[in-house]
Parts: C-alpha cells; structure tokens; sequence
C-alpha cells in the first residue's frame, strides 16, 4: 500500500527531534484524509525508546534501523537504508525537515528516486490537479506550498506523474500535536547489513563540537523584532535594550541578519524560525511574505515604521507611525511609567 | 600531484530588487526582467576552490553554470578571481528545468570533463533557496557529498577535512575524493578580481555549451524532466487586521502601554 512517510530525524540526546514531531502531526492528517497508514523511519543507533515515542503522534508503523555507524548522522549511511525503505514500500508521500540534516539528505532521495521534492513548504494539503496541457486529471495529489520568488506569491507545486512526493518543512512551521495518547503503532526492524557495508567508509567524522543552545526565540511571549529599517548593528543595540526591559527575546528579518545587524538564529520568516507569541513588536519591519509567514500568528502585533504603507501594518493590531529610534525610547518610557 | 576541481556557480537574479514582472503567467522566473548578481554562497565556494588551488599548486578550476548566455558574465568573473576557466550551459531544451534536471544537466557536463576529484558549489542559491543541486549532482555522480561547508581545515593526497555547520554545532569531517562541497555564506569571502588577470582574459570568450555536447538523454533535461509542476501561483492577500494607526504621542503611548499591561500581555 502507498501510505505516508516521515523519516524521523533525532536531537542530540537521541530523542525524536521537535521538526520530526511536527511532521508526524501534519502526516497523521494527511494519511487519515489519504486512508492510508502513517509511517515513521528512525535510523540511529539505541533508538527503541524514541521510535516508541512517536505512537501518541498517530504513528502506525515505525521502520527502526538500529545500528552504531548510523549515529551521529552521516549522509551516505543513511542515504542507503532510506533509499532500499523507500524502495521497498513504495511511500506515496514522504516528508522531511528542512534542518540542516534532512536538507542534506532529500535532495540526494530525491534524485536518486528521479522524483519532484519541494523545499520549505508553509503548508501541505490534499487536493485534485488537472494537467493543463493533456487535461488529464490526477486525484489525491500533494499540494506543497510555500511562498516563491520574491515573495509575493504563494505558490502551488504538484508532482503529478513521480512517486513518492516529497517535501521538506522547516521546523516551527508545523504544529505538533499529540494525536491520541493510547495510540499503539508496530515496530519493524529494518536490516542494514548490506546497505552499510559500502557507504559507511566515504566520510569519517573527525569531532563534533555541539553548541549549547544559545538563542531560542521559538517558544518567547513577547518578541521584539528588527528589520532592514533599524538602519544599523549599533541601532539594533536598542532592540536588545527594550527586550531586557520588557522581557521580551529580539528577533529579525532576514534582510536584518544579511545586513550583519545580528546573528542568524534571530532569524524570523519562512527560512528562519516560525513564532506564535503573545505579542510581536515589528520595528522597521516592512513584512516581506516570507517573513509575516513566521510570525503572523502572533496573538497581538505592533508594527514601528515610518512608512504608513508598509505590507506588515496590514497585520498589525497597532500601527506606530514614526522612527524606531524615537518612538521606541518613548514606548520604554511610556512603559516604565505605567508600572509605577 | 594536483586536483582537478569544478566549481558550480549560479547567476541569480538580484532578489533585493525584484519588480512587478518577475514572474512569468507559467509560473517560471522571468529572469529577463531582472538584474543579476553572482549567488553569493557560489563565491565563498570558488574562493574554497582556490585556497585548495593554493595549496597545491597545478591544480585547476573549471566554473560551470547553466543559464541564458548573459550568464558568461559570472565566468567571466570567476576568471578574473583566479579560475582557469569555464563555460555556460545554454540551450533553450534546459530551461524550465527544476533541481532534478538541472543537476541532471550539470552532471552530465561534469562527466564530459573526465576525472574530476573536487566539486565545490555554494549551499544553496537566493532566488529559490532549495539548497538542492549540490546533494543531487553528488548523487548523479554517485560521489559522496559534505554540505554546510564552513571552512577547508586540511588537504591531502587522497582527502579533505571540512569543518561543517550542524543544527546546533559544528563537526569536522574527511571525506575520500572525489567529493562534492557544498560552502555556506559563513565560510571566507571570495578573494577580488584581480587587475592583470582582468587585462589578460578580457578578450577571452566564455565557451558555450548546449544539450547536444553532454551525451544527455533529452527526456530528463529542462521543463520536460522536471518533476515538479508549478500549479498555481497566488498574488499574497494579506490577512487584513482593522489595525489601530497611532501617531508617536506620549499620549497615545501611554495609552498603548496600559492597556497592554491591564491585559496581562505586557
């Protein structure tokens, strides 16, 4: 049967990763609409207890390759054991994260397979396509969407003719939500023997330093974010300054980080990271698709721009027409006072 | 001993100045439309090549990219920062092509040079941001890949010692050549154009190649290859708010800030 896979990617603490979860609730909903099975792949090393995780996310059937040389992760031992899965069951749909991992592994998937993978999906659906040339009509189609091209259209993709469809989500995007807490599904152990032998000699891993997570806007109440109109690094110093004083974290746009105005973790929008705070600060932020699709379900927002037309302050609950360099001084100020 | 290197470069359009046009009604970029610019990270990744050039001396590098003939103005460059040479594919059966066939063209291209023992190309290009040729030429060549590239520790006869970005981390890795490299914008700046080397190629022609020079089955090239169908494509409504316009007042700030804070969301 041509059920939906999702291939489980794992922390550094050889737990399913959040992106993976994320997936698992997205997949769940497309297999109930599809009527067919959620399939999970975990390849790592010691990874009963995760697999057995993923049963509340509506898993049915969790491929577990259990094997030292498939942890830490490296493309090619993996490439080989998911490729044969694939292979073998024939998944209509498969899903990856848009981490740093499943970026590196899709795309090699995918051209191996010859079939369609598209990148940073905002949104998946199910739905029917007619090719416009031949007027042949497909069924229960993948619709992988995202935003495009300078960023202001949506696009639909649709893979009509390969199998499997598959896509990559960035982390965030998707919620993740424990489908049924009793949900049992069924492991099934996958041989890697013979895919290992070959692949594991290509690339050896020499050390790995792993980071102390130091930035994490993803689960902030308050954030405060800066854009290309901060104007500069030493302006976005302020930013800093108003999330200390009201407890918020800073974010940025895109065009803020390429500018060098801070680091890339800050990063909010389609290729950073996605919030849902309770209030959103936007200052100088003129709320490019890519970005609002980060951040736009934030409970509350305030746009700061000196542009009344700028696309964010459609979005916004509030609109302060003015320079963030003034304005945000006063709103402090103003703030301050009100807590006496 | 030397290396024979190909870096794979991409000549984009310049996404901080995108116009009304951009887009065709098909779906496809109007590439036309828009002024172009060197895929930034396809630098960092020709500046890798070089600094392996460096260090051992004979080795050349060969710049490849597909495009529309105008793009010869990035071989052009990568000339002058020191590449030996390059071409452009060009030929209107690869246009419309997604990353499947493009990196089946590239691919194929590559095999026409021979013996290749280090692809370098940046991690992904800013007009789609797929980061998916690199791993996809990797496999087409059944060669290993290294993405995220942030810096070339080590060179030797046989293989290279790359420091490369994880999620949260780095990790070091030596990969047996041939090998493909994927470089992010985290690694050095491409090194400048170099005046003599300027004056020296600037009547040197780009070579251009097309579909019949790269022993390419058609059916896998350009839209016709291309698994991935454009749908649709939807100018963005904006979820549209009654949003509170405030001029900057103490006053009004005032206000703004009271309340938030009698709502518990300041």
């Amino acid at each position: 049967m041509n059920n939906v896979l999702v291939y489980c990617e794992l922390s550094e603490k050889n737990q399913i990763a959040d992106i993976a979860l994320e997936l698992c609730t997205k997949g769940r909903q497309l297999a109930t609409r599809l009527g067919c099975r959620l399939q999970a792949a975990v390849l790592g090393s010691g990874v009963k207890a995760a697999a057995e995780s993923l049963y509340p996310y509506g898993v049915d059937d969790v491929f577990v390759a259990d094997d030292p040389r498939l942890a830490p992760y490296r493309t090619l031992p993996h490439f080989d054991v998911l490729s044969k899965l694939i292979q073998a069951q024939q998944p209509q749909i498969v899903l990856f994260g848009a981490s740093s991992v499943g970026r590196d592994l899709a795309p090699r998937i995918a051209s191996f397979l010859r079939c369609g993978l598209t990148a940073d999906c905002t949104s998946l659906e199910i739905g029917s396509h007619e090719d416009p040339k031949t007027k042949k009509t497909y069924e229960n189609i993948l619709y992988q969407i995202r935003p495009a091209f300078g960023g202001n259209i949506i696009a639909t993709i649709v893979c009509p003719e390969t199998r499997p469809q598959m896509a990559t989500v960035r982390e965030g995007v998707m919620k993740k939500e424990v489908f049924d807490p009793a949900y049992k599904g069924t492991i099934i152990p996958v041989a890697v023997e013979a895919s290992l032998a070959a692949a594991d000699k290509a690339v050896e891993i020499l050390s790995r330093e792993i980071e102390e997570q130091k930035i994490d806007i993803k689960g902030a109440q308050i954030i405060v974010a800066g854009g290309y109109g901060m104007g500069s690094k030493e302006n976005f110093q302020l930013l800093h300054q108003f999330a200390r004083l009201i407890g918020a974290s800073v974010g940025a746009t895109r065009a803020a980080v390429d500018a060098g105005f801070c680091e890339g973790e800050r990063q909010i929008g389609q290729t950073g990271v996605t919030v849902r705070p309770k209030l959103y600060i936007a200052c100088g932020i003129s709320g490019a698709v890519q970005h609002r699709a980060g951040m736009e379900q934030s409970a509350k927002i305030i746009s700061i721009n000196t542009d009344p037309d700028a696309p964010i302050n459609a979005i916004a609950d509030y609109t302060i027409i003015g320079d963030v360099m003034t304005v945000i001084p006063q709103f402090m100020a103003c703030y301050k006072n009100n807590l006496k | 001993m030397s290396y024979r290197i190909v870096v794979l470069a991409k000549q984009v359009p310049d996404t901080h100045n995108v116009g009304a046009d951009a887009m065709n009604a098909d779906g496809t970029v109007n590439r036309a439309a828009l002024p172009t610019v060197f895929n930034p990270e396809d630098l960092k990744a020709l500046e890798m090549a070089l600094q392996v050039k460096d260090q051992v001396p004979g080795s050349t590098v060969t710049v490849v990219t597909m495009g529309p003939p105008r793009a010869a103005e990035i071989i052009k460059d990568a000339r002058n920062r020191g590449a030996d040479d390059g071409f452009v594919l060009s030929d209107a059966r690869f246009a419309g092509a997604d990353t499947l066939a493009t990196s089946y063209a590239l691919s194929q291209a590559i095999r026409q040079l021979g013996p290749v023992d280090l692809i370098f190309g940046g991690r992904q290009a800013i007009d789609g941001d797929t980061a998916q040729v690199g791993p996809q030429v990797a496999e087409k060549l059944d060669i290993p890949q290294v993405t995220y590239a942030e810096e070339l520790v080590a060179i030797d006869a046989k293989t290279i010692t790359i420091r490369r970005r994880l999620e949260r981390g780095t990790e070091c890795v030596k990969a047996t050549m041939p090998v493909l490299v994927t470089v992010t914008s985290a690694a050095d700046d491409c090194r400048f154009p170099n005046a003599h080397r300027m004056i020296r190629l600037a009547k040197d022609e780009v070579r251009m190649i097309n579909a019949d020079s790269i022993d390419a089955d058609m059916d896998r090239l350009g839209l016709k290859g291309s698994p991935t169908k454009v749908k649709q494509i939807e100018n963005v409504v904006l979820a549209h708010k009654e949003s509170v316009v405030l001029e900057p007042t103490e006053a009004a700030l005032n206000e703004l800030t009271a309340s938030l804070i009698k709502e518990h969301i300041l």
